[in-house]
C-alpha cells in the first residue's frame, strides 16, 4: 500500500506538485519510487531552466530501469534538490519529503488538469 | 581452481623495474625524442603495470578460468544465437597473408582480401534475397544505424523530406528505437497482439506520408513468425515507406525464407550470430547491411567493386557520390569477414539449408519438454527461440532471476531474462542447431530440478548461485557510487 | 544431415519431432505462408573440407602482397607480442557473450576494468568506457555527447588537421543526427588559432574536436584552447593516437573534456582495416553522458571484490530512443588485446616504442631531404613518427618504384606530398632500402 498525501496535485505519470504560494515542489510519488526500486541517480535540470507541463525535465534511474520525469506544470526552476545528487536513495526513504525541483509556476490554472489524492488513489488501484 | 595471487588486478602484481617486452636495439639513437619541445610532452608517465611475461600469461589465463563461453557449455541465451565458433575460422582469420595488410596499401596488392570481401557480399545477398551488401558496419546496432541512413538517403534523393518517422513494434529490441534516434528519426510504436505479432489494425492508422519506414524482426522477439508479413510490407510500401529487417533473428530462416522474398528492402545481418563468428565477450562483431535493387547507390563508402576483364577479374575500392557517406574508417571488421566466409565455405549450400530447421527443432523440443513446469504464454510452434513467463508455480516467490542464477550452479549459462518486456518474468531460450539431444536433455533435466527446488527449497534458489567463482553482486552499490578505474579503487580503499 | 556441426542423428530428429507432436521438420514451419518459403537450392559453393578451406585461403592469399609498410594515417604497423595472440584465442574469452551474468563472467569484467584503468592512465582522464568500435565512430559518439550535453546547441567545430578518414565519419553521423559540423581552417599544418577564436566566440558551439598528433603527425600547441572552449560553454574533445599518448602531452594535461581515438596503435595487427578498438575517456562529471558499456567495481554477497556492468540505465535496452547512444556492445576482445599489450609494455615499453619510431622517422625524413628532391611540408613543426613530405619527383612514380621492391612508400595526400610513418617494426635497413629505391628513380630520371 503506497502512501498518498492529501492536498497535493498528482499526474498520470506519477509526479506530484506541492503548491506553496506561487511555487510548486515537484517530485515522484511513493507509488512510483516503489515501482522503480532503489534509485541510483536523478537527472535534474538547472536553476533558471524552463519546464513545460507535459514535457520531460529529467529522469530517475534505478539499476535496471529508468523513468522520465514529466513536468505536471509549467514554470521556471528556482531550486533543485541538491541532496539528491549525493544521496538519490532519499527518494526511496520518503518520496514526498524529498522533492526534486522547485518551480515558479507560470500558470496556476494548469493545476486544474491534475488529479487530487482520491483520484490518484483510484488510478493506481489502491 | 584459481590461484589467488594471479587473481588480483594486474596493477597489484606490478613491481618497479620489471618488464614484459623486448624491442630491437635503436640503431639510430642519435635521433632523440628529447629534442621535442618539453611543453608538448606528457609531464608524468602513465601509471601502467610493470610485470614480467610469465606473470602476464598466468594472470590472464587465471582470469579466463572465471569466464563461461560456448566452448565451456550450453549457452541458451535468447536472441543472441550462441552457436559454435569453429576453430578453422580462427586459423583462417589469423592467416598472415591477410593480417599483415594495411587498409590503405596499394589496391593491386590486396586483391586476395578484396575477393574474400566481395564473395561474402554476394553470398549474403544470395542468402537474404537482396541485391547488394556492404560489410562496413562493425556490429548489429551499427548496421541498423547504417540501414536507417540508407532509408533516409533514399527519401532525400526523391526530395521527400517529410518522412521523419519510423515505426517500431513494442516488442522490438531497444536498439531499434535507439538507432532511429541517433539517425534523427522519430519513433512511432506499433502494438503487438497477444501472440506477439504486429497488430495490423493498430498499424494502419499510423501509415501516412511522414513514415520513412518500419523496422521488424521476423521471427519476432518471441520466436513467432510474423505470418502477416506480406500484408504489412504491402501497407508500408503503399504509403511510400521502406521495410527494414533486423537480422538479429535470421538464424531460423536459413534454408526456409529470405527477407528479400518477404518484402524487406533493407536489412542487417549479425555475422557473430548467424555466421558463427565469436562474440568475444561483447565484440568485435560485424553487421553487414544489404539492400534491394535500386538502393545500392546509397550504401556507405568505400565499396568493393569487381570488374570483369579479358584475362580474369580485378577488384577496386570505390566511392560513390550518392552514398550516404562513411560510417567506418576502412572496410569494417575484416578479420570477422574472414571467419564468416570460412563458415559459409565449410557449410556449403548442402548444409546451410539445414541450419534453420535444426535450430527450430531444438527450440521446439526444449519448449515442449518444459512447458509443464514453466509458464508458456504462447503455444504452437516457435522458431529458433521461445519465451517462458517464469515458473508455472510462483507461490514460493522464486523469480526468473533466481532460476537464471541457479542454472549457473549446474554449469549452464542462463537464458536471456526479463526481455521481451511483454511478460513480467520473461525467460527467453535459444538453443542453436549445434546442440545435441543429450545436451538439451541434460538442460531439461536441470530446469525441471530447479522447478522442484523452487517449491521445496525456495531460499536456496533465491540465494543462488552457490558454486560460481563469485556470488551475487551488489549492483546498486556499483551504480550509486561508480568506481571504474584502479586509481579510483585505490583512492576509495 | 551428416555434418560435423550438426549432432542430430535420424533417430534424434524422429524422437524430438515426436515430443513436439510433429511428423517432419517442415511441419515446424507450417505457420509460414507457402508462397513465402524459399524452395530452390542456394547458389553457393559446395561444402569444403578443412584441407580445401586452407588451400582456398592459401591460394587467395597469394594475390595479396605483404609490404614493408611506411604508411600510418590511422593504422600503424606496430609489433604484436606473441603473448597477446595466444591469450586472445582462449575460448573462455573468445566464445563468451557480453558479461550480463556477472557470476560467471568475472574474466571479461575484470579485464575490461583493467582496460578502463589503463586507458584512463594513458589519456590522463578520470574515466573510460569499455571501448567502442573504432576511433572514427568513437569521435562521432563524442560529437553527439557534446551536443547532448549542451542541450540547446547543435554545432560542433572540427579542425582541418584531424585525419580526414575520421572527419568524414563524423560528418556522416552529423548529417543524420542533425548536427552542424563546421571546419576550423588549417594553416601551415596546424589548426588556425584565429579561425578557432572567431568561431567559438559565436557562443553557439557544443564541442570542438582537434587531434594530437594531428593528421600530418604534428604535435600542435593547444595552450589556452580548453579555457576558451569552457569560457564559451563548449566541450574540448581530442582525437589521439593511443600509442603516442605514452609520451606526448595528454588530453587531461591539455584540460580536454573528452579524449577519443583508436587503440589499434597499441599492437593490434593491421588486419586490412579491422577489428580495432575505439576509446572514449572523459571526466567523472560527464560519466552519465558517456556512451557505451562501463564496468564498475563492487562486492558480492560474501564481500569479495568483484566487477559488474554498471550505469546500464543510460543504455539502449532500457532507455530505448532516449539512450545516450545506440551502441549495445563494446569491442571487448580488442580491449583485452590492448590491455595485455599495455601490461607487457608498461610505461617504459611505450616510451621505447615511441623513441624507436621517432628515431626512424627523423632519419627517414633527413635521408629523403638529402636526395635534394624532397623537402618537409611543414619544416618548423615538431613531429613524433609520422610526417608530410613534398617532392619534386612524380609521387606516383615514387610509390610504384618502391612497390616493385615490396615497399609501401607512404600515403599520397596531395599531388606532390606523401605522408610517411615509421614504427619500431621498421629497421634501419628497411628505411635505407626505401631511400635507395628513391635514389634509383632519381638516377634513372637524370640519365
Amino acid at each position: 500500500m503506497s502512501k498518498i498525501i492529501e492536498g497535493l496535485y498528482y499526474s498520470e505519470s506519477h509526479e506530484y506538485v506541492r503548491v506553496d504560494g506561487e511555487c510548486g515542489y515537484i517530485g515522484i510519488t511513493d507509488f512510483a519510487q516503489h515501482e522503480l526500486g532503489n534509485v541510483v541517480y536523478v537527472d535534474m535540470p538547472e536553476v533558471d531552466d524552463e519546464v513545460t507541463a507535459g514535457e520531460e525535465f529529467g529522469a530517475v534511474e534505478s539499476v535496471k530501469a529508468a523513468s522520465d520525469l514529466v513536468s505536471p506544470v509549467s514554470g521556471t526552476v528556482i531550486e533543485v534538490n541538491e541532496a539528491l545528487e549525493d544521496e538519490p536513495g532519499l527518494i526511496n526513504k520518503d518520496a514526498f519529503e524529498n522533492w526534486i525541483i522547485k518551480v515558479q509556476l507560470s500558470d496556476m490554472s494548469e493545476l486544474e488538469n491534475l488529479m487530487d489524492a482520491a483520484a490518484y488513489k483510484d488510478m493506481i488501484g489502491e | 581452481m584459481n590461484n589467488t595471487y594471479y587473481g588480483k588486478l594486474i596493477f597489484e602484481l606490478s613491481k618497479e623495474g620489471r618488464c614484459g617486452y623486448s624491442l630491437p636495439k635503436n640503431e639510430l639513437d642519435n635521433y632523440k625524442m628529447s629534442a621535442l619541445p618539453a611543453n608538448l610532452m606528457r609531464y608524468e608517465a602513465p601509471c601502467l603495470p610493470e610485470v614480467d611475461e610469465l606473470t602476464v600469461v598466468r594472470h590472464y589465463t587465471n582470469m579466463s578460468n572465471n569466464n563461461f563461453g560456448v566452448d565451456t557449455g550450453f549457452y541458451p541465451l535468447g536472441s543472441c544465437t550462441m552457436k559454435y565458433n569453429p576453430k578453422i575460422n580462427e586459423d583462417m582469420a589469423a592467416h598472415r597473408d591477410f593480417t599483415c595488410l594495411h587498409p590503405l596499401q596499394d589496391v593491386d596488392t590486396v586483391q586476395g582480401a578484396l575477393e574474400v570481401y566481395y564473395n561474402l557480399q554476394t553470398s549474403l545477398a544470395e542468402l537474404s534475397g537482396l541485391k547488394e551488401f556492404t560489410l562496413n558496419p562493425f556490429a548489429g546496432a551499427h548496421g541498423e544505424l547504417t540501414g536507417l541512413m540508407v532509408m533516409r538517403s533514399y527519401h532525400a534523393s526523391r526530395g521527400d523530406d517529410k518522412r521523419t518517422k519510423v515505426i517500431v513494434p513494442d516488442s522490438a529490441h531497444g536498439t531499434n528505437p535507439a538507432s532511429a534516434a541517433v539517425c534523427g528519426l522519430d519513433v512511432v510504436v506499433v502494438k503487438s497482439r497477444p501472440d506477439g505479432t504486429v497488430d495490423v489494425d493498430d498499424l494502419r492508422p499510423l501509415l501516412d506520408d511522414t513514415i520513412a519506414g518500419m523496422m521488424m524482426t521476423n521471427p519476432n522477439t518471441l520466436g513467432i513468425f510474423e505470418h502477416n508479413i506480406a500484408e504489412i510490407a504491402k501497407l508500408v510500401h503503399d504509403c511510400g515507406g521502406l521495410m527494414y529487417y533486423d537480422g538479429a533473428n535470421l538464424n531460423p530462416m536459413l534454408g526456409v525464407c529470405r527477407p528479400g522474398d518477404l518484402g524487406f528492402d533493407i536489412m542487417h545481418i549479425n555475422l557473430h550470430k548467424t555466421f558463427s563468428t565469436p562474440h568475444g565477450g561483447g565484440g568485435p562483431g560485424s553487421g553487414p547491411v544489404g539492400v534491394r535493387e535500386g538502393l545500392e547507390q546509397f550504401l556507405p563508402n568505400p565499396r568493393v567493386v569487381r570488374h570483369e576483364e579479358e584475362d580474369g577479374h580485378h577488384y577496386t575500392i570505390e566511392n560513390n557520390d550518392n552514398s550516404l557517406g562513411f560510417i567506418s574508417g576502412f572496410l569494417g571488421n575484416f578479420a570477422v569477414v574472414m571467419r564468416a566466409y570460412t563458415y559459409i565455405l565449410t557449410l556449403g549450400h548442402e548444409n546451410v539449408k539445414n541450419v534453420g530447421p535444426l535450430a527450430t527443432l531444438n527450440a521446439n523440443y526444449v519448449k515442449e519438454s518444459l512447458k509443464d513446469c514453466f509458464e508458456l504464454p504462447l503455444t504452437g510452434v516457435c522458431k529458433h527461440e521461445f519465451v517462458f513467463d517464469g515458473l508455472k508455480d510462483k507461490s514460493t516467490g522464486v523469480t526468473t532471476l533466481d532460476v537464471a542464477k541457479r542454472l549457473l550452479d549446474y554449469g549452464f549459462h542462463a537464458p536471456t531474462i526479463y526481455f521481451p518486456l511483454l511478460f513480467h518474468e520473461a525467460l527467453m531460450i535459444e538453443p542453436t542447431e549445434n546442440e545435441s539431444k543429450e545436451t538439451l536433455d541434460s538442460f531439461i533435466e536441470v530446469m525441471r530440478k530447479i522447478a522442484k527446488e523452487a517449491k521445496e527449497q525456495p531460499e536456496m534458489v533465491k540465494t543462488a548461485p552457490h558454486c560460481t567463482p563469485v556470488r551475487r553482486l551488489d549492483d546498486t552499490q556499483a551504480a550509486l557510487k561508480p568506481i571504474v578505474t584502479y586509481r579510483e579503487l585505490v583512492n576509495q580503499e | 544431415m551428416n555434418f560435423k556441426f550438426f549432432p542430430h542423428t535420424e533417430d534424434d530428429i524422429r524422437s524430438m519431432l515426436n515430443t513436439c507432436g510433429e511428423q517432419k521438420l517442415e511441419d515446424l514451419y507450417k505457420d509460414i505462408p507457402e508462397e513465402l518459403v524459399f524452395k530452390r537450392e542456394y547458389a553457393l559453393p559446395d561444402a569444403l573440407s578443412e584441407v580445401e578451406v586452407r588451400r582456398f585461403f592459401d591460394d587467395l592469399g597469394s594475390y595479396n602482397m605483404p609490404l614493408t609498410c611506411f604508411v600510418g594515417a590511422g593504422c600503424y604497423d606496430h609489433y604484436s607480442p606473441s603473448v597477446v595472440n595466444d591469450i586472445l584465442r582462449r575460448s573462455e574469452f573468445l566464445t563468451s557473450y557480453t558479461p550480463y551474468q556477472a557470476e560467471i563472467s568475472q574474466g571479461t569484467l575484470q579485464y575490461i576494468f583493467e582496460y578502463q584503468s589503463m586507458m584512463a592512465e594513458l589519456t590522463g582522464m578520470e574515466v573510460s568506457n569499455a571501448s567502442m568500435y573504432d576511433g572514427c565512430t568513437a569521435t562521432a559518439e563524442a560529437m553527439m555527447m557534446a551536443v547532448a550535453n549542451a542541450k540547446k546547441r547543435n554545432k560542433v567545430l572540427i579542425s582541418d588537421t584531424v585525419n580526414p578518414i575520421v572527419i568524414r565519419v563524423v560528418e556522416t553521423y552529423a548529417k543524420f543526427h542533425g548536427v552542424e559540423v563546421v571546419r576550423i581552417a588549417a594553416e601551415n599544418g596546424v589548426t588556425s588559432r584565429a579561425d578557432f577564436e572567431a568561431k567559438i566566440a559565436q557562443d553557439d558551439v557544443a564541442g570542438v574536436i582537434v587531434a594530437t598528433p594531428n593528421f600530418y603527425g604534428i604535435l600542435e600547441d593547444y595552450t589556452g584552447w580548453a579555457d576558451l572552449c569552457h569560457e564559451h560553454k563548449a566541450l574540448f574533445i581530442m582525437n589521439c593516437v593511443a600509442s603516442a599518448l605514452g609520451v606526448i602531452k595528454t588530453p587531461a594535461e591539455w584540460d580536454a573534456d573528452i579524449a577519443v581515438g583508436d587503440g589499434q596503435s597499441l599492437g593490434i595487427p593491421m588486419n586490412f582495416g579491422g577489428p580495432y578498438v575505439g576509446f572514449l575517456c572523459t571526466s567523472k562529471k560527464l560519466i552519465r553522458k558517456m556512451p557505451g558499456r562501463i564496468v564498475g567495481a563492487t562486492t558480492d554477497a560474501d564481500g569479495k571484490r568483484t566487477f559488474v556492468l554498471t550505469l546500464q540505465a543510460r543504455e539502449q535496452h532500457i532507455r530505448r530512443e532516449k539512450a545516450t547512444s545506440n551502441i549495445c556492445s563494446n569491442e571487448s576482445l580488442m580491449a583485452l588485446y590492448v590491455t595485455i599489450y599495455m601490461s607487457l609494455m608498461g610505461k617504459q615499453g611505450l616510451r621505447d616504442v615511441n623513441e624507436l619510431g621517432y628515431s626512424g622517422a627523423h632519419y627517414l625524413a633527413e635521408q629523403l631531404c638529402a636526395t635534394g628532391k624532397f623537402e618537409m611540408a611543414y619544416p618548423d613543426k615538431p613531429f613524433l613518427n609520422e610526417f608530410a613530405i613534398k617532392t619534386t619527383l612524380n609521387v606516383d612514380d615514387v610509390q610504384s618504384q618502391c612497390l616493385c621492391a615490396g615497399i609501401q612508400a607512404g600515403l599520397k595526400i596531395a599531388d606532390d606530398t606523401l605522408l610517411m610513418c615509421v614504427t619500431e617494426a621498421r629497421s634501419k635497413a628497411e628505411i635505407d632500402a626505401l631511400v635507395e629505391q628513391v635514389q634509383q628513380l632519381i638516377d634513372e630520371e637524370e640519365n
